[in-house]
């Protein structure tokens, strides 16, 4: 039988209550949500909180809305209202894309944006996305709020910038004109973590890439920022040719582990056509001629 | 810790361990033993039950976090003799053959059906890809669920 080794439980009832508690029990404390991702690490011991506080009343973090200039995401937003938000899809259609391919349908009845982005696993889907879209999550602790950009949210291999006695609150992605994304992700079966998988977003003006994001789960120790390909394509029309090139680039700048998912050439090549594909399908969005 | 929880209609109320999963609440405290419990890792969907009428894997959900929902499991499909049309569906189409991912199949198909009455055969089998069957008897399964969709009208009226 797989059990969780013993813990205290706290469900929240606001915010701040679940801060002050997190402060309280210090680093042995974990906010539970899905718990999709932190009850199977439990049961295998790779992760031993003493204390969870449930946050899944906190439904006022549970939103998709636009704010001025940003596309907001409560930490408590499940994969299914992810998967099947048209605001969201209208302004980033590279998370419906990614929904369709995380877990399956039931488990994202559950597990939550905050969880994903928290669990801080390279092979997850959404920090990818988030990274790609120049997303930015909210911090909060007793202090206050701070806002940290995604290239310093992941720390390391399941480790992120909240520290103890903190929780992230919110996902906000910044809207500008002319904008098209898109994932693509190989797995070896329905549900499965990815072998490879690509986050594109391109932002077109006149014809011209005016931003580019690239991000790459799964092959490397933690989501894999293609900054030297977002460099490339800044300022030029989209062609076969630099997509060509910013594909190569993806090769090149990752580095996947051989496994039991794929070798680590099978994981370069596999980078490097999805990101060539996620680019095509991103540049035809932006454009408004997606087939 | 004292924990209760509405379980088809009726509150069932046990000291457990907050660790104590919400699979092992059902069985072993509501002595509910028709949801199965299988893998134990949220892949095989053999422990599906329906939380708030949405399906949820039981045994990566903990029962402290269902007090105050509603939970639903397969006990609850057949009323007074009478089956649901999920399960007659699942008998006329022969959709088991072992029998052990039958209850969260048919679960997840209700979800399925209660949200979508007419779904696709595509539609189905995206709603029961967290679901194994270990017996690769997935083509009856997916009729079944059609057989239900197409028969959920009269066979509630006969009833």
């Amino acid at each position: 039988m797989q059990t969780p080794a013993p813990f205290e439980y706290e469900r929240a009832t606001s915010v701040d209550g679940a801060i002050a508690a997190l402060r309280e029990h210090g680093p042995e404390a974990r906010i539970i949500a899905g718990g999709h991702s932190l009850l199977p690490m439990m049961k295998l011991r790779l992760a031993n909180p003493e204390y969870l506080i449930d946050i899944n009343d906190l439904h006022e973090l549970d939103y998709i809305r636009v704010e001025g200039d940003e596309l907001r995401i409560g930490a408590l937003t499940r994969h299914v209202d992810l998967l099947e938000s048209d605001l969201l899809h209208r302004h980033f259609p590279v998370f419906r894309d990614a929904e369709e391919v995380i877990a399956d349908p039931v488990v994202r009845n559950r597990g939550t944006i905050g969880g994903s982005l928290c669990q801080a696993d390279a092979a997850e889907d959404l920090s990818a996305v988030c990274t790609a879209a120049k997303g930015k999550v909210v911090i909060r602790g007793a202090e206050g709020e701070r806002i940290v950009g995604m290239d310093e949210f992941h720390v390391g291999p399941f480790m992120t910038a909240v520290a103890d006695g903190e929780m992230l609150t919110e996902v906000r992605l910044p809207l500008r004109a002319g904008g098209g994304s898109a994932h693509e992700k190989v797995e070896r079966r329905a549900g499965d973590f990815a072998i490879a998988a690509t986050s594109v977003a391109l932002w077109i003006d006149g014809g011209r890439i005016a931003d580019a994001g690239i991000a790459l789960a799964a092959v490397g120790a933690t989501t894999v920022h293609v900054a030297r390909a977002e460099e490339l394509l800044r300022g030029k029309a989209p062609s076969d040719e630099l997509i060509e090139q910013a594909g190569a680039i993806a090769s090149e700048d990752c580095s996947p582990i051989p496994d039991g998912r794929g070798p680590v050439d099978y994981k370069r090549h596999l980078a490097g056509v999805l990101t060539k594909r996620a680019l095509r399908r991103s540049a035809a969005r932006a454009l408004h001629t997606e087939a | 810790m004292r924990v209760t929880i509405t379980i088809n209609g009726e509150p069932v109320s046990g000291d457990v361990e907050p660790r104590q999963l919400l699979v092992h609440f059902i069985r072993d405290t509501a002595g509910l033993t028709g949801t199965h419990w299988g893998c134990d890792t949220s892949n095989c969907g053999a422990c599906v039950v329906l939380m708030d009428g949405k399906p949820v894997k039981s045994c990566t959900t903990l029962a402290a976090m269902c007090e105050g929902h509603e939970i639903r499991t397969v006990e609850s499909l057949e009323v007074d003799g009478q089956l649901d049309p999920v399960q007659m569906g699942f008998h006329e189409l022969h959709a088991l053959h072992c029998g052990f991912c039958t209850p969260g199949m048919l679960m997840t198909t209700r979800a399925l059906l209660d949200a979508n009455p007419d779904p696709t055969e595509h539609e189905i089998r995206t709603a029961i890809s967290g679901a194994i069957c270990r017996c690769t008897g997935y083509k009856n399964i997916v009729a079944a669920v059609r057989w239900a969709a197409e028969h959920e009208a009269t066979t509630r009226q006969e009833a």
